[in-house]
């Protein structure tokens, strides 16, 4: 038959690949074991809080894989603690309320804030290695990637269907068996598209916390980031696009290896009876799945290794409930706990107070000032953003050829995260001679339009056909099809969108407004401005306090606007199938 | 004989004593006995459920108590298995990993467990499927994963909760006749089944014993022993005679269990009337269909309608409630109000309605009454919620209101805004009826 010699070639074929695959997936575990070296030798090597930058694109790779290990760490970190503060909300019914309105609270909390007091902790726990000041911007990157995954994971954990929870039971799966087959699976695809958004904004706070003053001391830890401030500052433009485009390079690199593979890989555990057409695919995934190598280490090492943890937690517990009653000691353990937590936040409130205390009244005057022209630029960013992106999104969703095309476009410029952008666009700025009061509007347009751009395209291409169909059989004049049509259509998502866009302007007023450049600072009056410059100047409580307003004044703008439109949107505006 | 699992006095309920208090379940005795299939049958929202996994420990009873081999029950019964109505496969296992699952839980090594679940699919006629995932399998398979799940720990009881009832009716004929076959060939080791169905035809089928629940709360109405002999033919007198006891006893809530093994307490206080959840349609579409015959035997209707009688009752029901028909004997008759309003005009009909919801029924009356006597004539959803939290649980006085507002809004008595969550009465709606008074309808 002709199909044998055809058959034998694609054997060939494929074993040559799988050889060659065998070699690159050899080659990358060298890497990491190589790049851990190089890591561990710097982290544990004397500290240098000033890194010499250089601004030669020979530096750039190793820049560029300082701070994927930043962001790495940082990400594992979250993951670890996000699962575990999830899994503890979802079972513990006395402190769940408490969790999940701390939850509220940490994620509304502008992070950069935080910087000076993680930084000087830091250091001051490893006061003579490199990994003090390294920890303390693992650190904050870490408090800005780990809330949503957190709520990710509890929100799986409590809409797991009320059958497979009884399945697990009444066959007795332990506390790990339950973990590992129902819910870890069952929060993966939430998890994975959480951890993108993650990262996203670890990058964002890692271009920012790798360059920056804290009163008399200077820190700049060698990195993309601190790359592209240096380069920004020299005003060398040819240092800066070498700097974009590496940025642009290991995202799109991490998309390709990581996320598209994930993605992919996460796609079985998406909780559906019958099989979706579409289903994501990664060609990185596909040629994985094909390495002898990886294939050998699953049989020899992963599958005995998961066999003999399932079997060491078997039996255990997976029988015998624990006792009904609760037992004491348990109890006065969680009372001792609760006091303790409660002493700890008394005696921290005490502190801020005493903090407060020495504010001035002029400090307080300006501080009101500022939030009132920070609330401003955030409204009017979103309402630009809320302009342009809702007529171009709809005609990108209406318009499957223009949303292959715009799409992948669309997302590269979200992915470069804007603070990686700001030195760029600031030079260009002072070029231009424009001031900084509206130049900083644009700078947060830039790390938020894209969250509503996303959305109302996704909006618009949820609006079923027949809908539009009705406009068109009635001829519906333009004005009557976006009343009736196409804005109640993309209503929840464009909501969806503002609110992750209004959050992400909050935070980048801290480094929009507020700004060193060629040795000198550029500010303007704002909440984020004072925050950067109490920072600066190590004044301790006017941060405090301009702290408290931003996170306050978010919290209340979440809950007085957001959340009714929300609720809004869920009921009247939702399409139902 | 000695029971393997045992019910003394469960109940369920939910509130506290006093205000609030909602009770599920009435205080019930139910044993589980080897060598039987024992189908537990009942109305929608009965609590059938409730009881089987108050049975298998899944669910702790707020009173009384569950005895296992003579133990009492703390947690999940140890050698038990559940067959679910969702199948509740996981749905990132493969089919064997699926069945494994509980052999893993157990401490079975690899090997033994690979071993046994393909005998197991090998029973349940699902060899050469144990690599596919659930999602590729079709519904019918899925329901075999599902027993072969549950038989591969060998369980002593295999409780089923409407295991076919998510199944399209041959497929569900077929995995009766193979579930029976199992049984009866002693091909599975369990010694007892437990069946909670709403398909009467299934448990005459099925069932060595078939147990009777009422409603509101949950007791037992009739337990009884079914002597047909296997096979057991559908056509078959004796087989049809059974079906109509048991359509009658659940079709006539206030007839006193018939073979029931206790006649219980007497109701605490009187209770509110419940709202059946049938669309309006229907109810003219019944009495329709009625108009022509006067009076059908409820068994017959359902299979003219092809409907299941859980999707009948609440028709008939509403219907009763109107005042439209009557049901004595298991037939349901129209009224002459019934047959004036089947016979009159779209319009017409409105007004007959109207009529008939203001004086019969009890919440519409009160949402009507209660909406005029307001200044502005508008009242939040709270205000009735709290009204009906006395009486039934949450998620039915949702549904309570939300039928009142489905044909509140027919009979154009009062609206209700879903956005702000009020109810008001139009501006242009017609004024209350000359007609009946209102003062004898509140009761």
């Amino acid at each position: 038959m002709s199909s044998r010699p055809a058959l034998s070639r694609a054997v060939i074929a494929e074993r040559t690949w799988s050889v060659l695959l065998d070699l690159v997936v050899f080659a990358a575990v060298l890497a990491c074991i190589q790049g851990l070296l190089v890591m561990s030798r710097y982290w544990l090597g004397a500290m240098t809080p000033v890194a010499h930058i250089d601004r030669s694109p020979r530096a750039l790779p190793l820049y560029a894989f300082y701070s994927t290990v930043r962001i790495a760490v940082g990400y594992v970190l979250s993951l670890v603690f996000a699962l575990g503060y999830g899994y503890i909300a979802a079972y513990n019914r006395r402190l769940e309320g408490l969790m999940v309105a701390v939850l509220d609270i940490l994620q509304s909390i502008p992070v950069l804030s935080f910087l000076p007091g993680v930084m000087l902790a830091m250091v001051a726990l490893f006061p003579t290695r490199q990994l003090g000041v390294e920890a303390g911007a693992i650190i904050l990157i870490f408090t800005g990637q780990v809330w949503n995954m957190a709520f990710s994971f509890y929100a799986s954990l409590k809409s797991i269907p009320r059958e497979l929870r009884e399945a697990a039971r009444i066959y007795g799966f332990g506390a790990w068996q339950r973990f590992v087959e129902l819910e870890l699976p069952y929060g993966a695809i939430g998890l994975v598209w959480n951890s993108m958004v993650s990262v996203a904004g670890g990058w964002f706070f890692l271009m920012a916390c790798e360059m920056f003053v804290l009163g008399k001391r200077d820190f700049r830890l060698p990195g993309l980031g601190s790359y592209l401030q240096t380069a920004a500052g020299a005003g060398d433009t040819g240092a800066i696009f070498w700097g974009l485009g590496a940025m642009i390079g290991v995202i799109l690199l991490i998309d390709q290896v990581v996320w598209r593979p994930a993605i992919a890989w996460s796609d079985k555990f998406k909780f559906e009876q019958v099989e979706s057409t579409a289903q994501p695919t990664s060609a990185v995934l596909n040629l994985l799945r094909r390495s002898n190598l990886l294939v050998r280490w699953r049989t020899a090492v992963m599958t005995p290794l998961a066999e003999r943890a399932a079997l060491r937690f078997a039996r255990r517990g997976a029988m015998f409930e624990p006792p009904a009653g609760p037992v004491v000691w348990k109890r006065v353990a969680g009372w001792a706990g609760a006091v303790s937590c409660g002493a700890a936040i008394l005696y921290a409130l005490f502190e801020a107070a005493m903090t407060l205390r020495t504010l001035t009244t002029p400090e307080l005057t300006s501080t009101l000032h500022g939030a009132a022209a920070t609330f401003g630029r955030v409204a009017v960013s979103l309402v630009i953003a809320a302009a342009w992106t809702i007529p171009a999104g709809v005609a990108i969703g209406f318009n499957p050829r223009l949303a292959r095309i715009a799409q992948p476009l669309a997302q590269l410029a979200a992915s470069v995260p804007a603070t990686a952008l700001f030195p760029v666009l600031l030079l260009a700025l002072i070029r231009m001679g424009g001031g900084l009061g509206i130049g900083s509007i644009l700078l947060m347009l830039l790390g938020t339009q894209w969250y509503v751009l996303f959305n109302v395209i996704a909006g618009a291409m949820a609006i079923p056909s027949d809908l539009r169909e009705v406009a068109d059989v009635f001829r519906f004049s333009k004005w009557q099809r976006w009343r009736t049509v196409i804005l109640p259509g993309i209503f929840p998502y464009l909501i969806t969108g503002m609110v992750t866009a209004s959050g992400g302007a909050w935070n980048a007023s801290i480094v929009a407004e507020y700004f060193h450049f060629k040795g000198q600072t550029l500010s303007t009056v704002g909440l984020g401005a004072q925050i950067s410059s109490a920072t600066d100047a190590g004044n301790s409580d006017l941060l405090l306090l301009s702290t408290i307003v931003m996170a306050a004044l978010v919290v209340c703008v979440n809950r007085a606007l957001w959340r009714p439109l929300y609720r809004l949107a869920a009921t009247r505006y939702k399409l139902e199938v | 004989m000695q029971p393997i699992i045992e019910a003394r006095k469960v109940e369920k309920s939910y509130g506290s004593e006093g205000d609030g208090f909602i009770q599920v379940i009435a205080p019930t005795d139910l044993a589980v006995y080897p060598d039987e299939i024992l189908a537990l049958l009942g109305p929608s929202g009965s609590g059938k459920s409730t009881l089987l996994r108050m049975l298998a420990g899944l669910a702790k009873p707020s009173a009384g108590e569950v005895i296992h081999h003579g133990h009492e029950v703390g947690g999940p019964c140890e050698n038990v298995a559940i067959v679910f109505q969702s199948f509740a496969l996981f749905p990132w296992l493969t089919v064997l990993e699926n069945v494994a699952a509980p052999l893993k839980a157990h401490g079975v090594p690899a090997a033994q467990r690979t071993e046994r679940s393909l005998r197991i699919l090998d029973t349940v006629g699902l060899d050469g499927f144990e690599n596919a995932y659930p999602k590729e399998l079709s519904g019918g398979m899925k329901q075999r994963v599902g027993f072969a799940r549950a038989l591969v720990v060998e369980p002593e009881v295999l409780f089923m909760d409407e295991p076919f009832s998510a199944l399209d009716v041959l497929t569900a004929e077929n995995l009766r006749g193979e579930l029976l076959e199992l049984w009866q060939s002693h091909k599975m080791p369990t010694r007892a089944v437990f069946l909670v169905t709403h398909n009467i035809e299934e448990a005459v089928l099925l069932a060595d014993r078939i147990v009777v629940l009422g409603k509101n709360p949950a007791r037992i109405r009739t337990d009884f022993r079914v002597s047909l002999p296997r096979p057991r033919e559908r056509k078959d007198s004796r087989f049809t005679q059974l079906v109509d006891y048991i359509y009658r006893v659940l079709t006539r809530p206030d007839l006193a269990p018939a073979a029931g093994p206790e006649v219980l307490p007497e109701r605490t206080r009187p209770r509110y009337q419940m709202l059946p959840h049938a669309p309006r349609g229907a109810v003219a579409g019944l009495l329709e269909m009625l108009l022509d015959r006067g009076r059908d035997d409820m068994y017959r209707l359902a299979g003219a309608l092809s409907f299941e009688i859980d999707d009948l009752l609440p028709v008939v029901d509403a219907a009763v409630l109107l005042g439209f028909a009557k049901v004595e004997e298991g037939d349901v008759e129209i009224t002459p109000a019934g047959r004036e309003f089947a016979d009159a005009d779209i319009l017409r009909r409105k007004e007959l309605f109207r009529a008939a919801a203001l004086e019969n029924i009890t919440l519409i009356h009160q949402i009507h009454r209660s909406l005029e006597a307001k200044e502005g004539h508008s009242l939040p959803d709270t205000f009735f919620e709290d009204l009906l939290d006395e009486h039934f649980s949450e998620d039915e006085a949702k549904a309570q209101l939300e039928t009142a507002i489905h044909w509140g809004r027919y009979a154009e008595l009062f609206d209700h805004d879903a956005g702000a969550r009020r109810f008001f009465i139009p501006e242009e709606a017609p004024a209350a009826l000359a007609g009946p008074s209102t003062s004898e309808a509140t009761h």
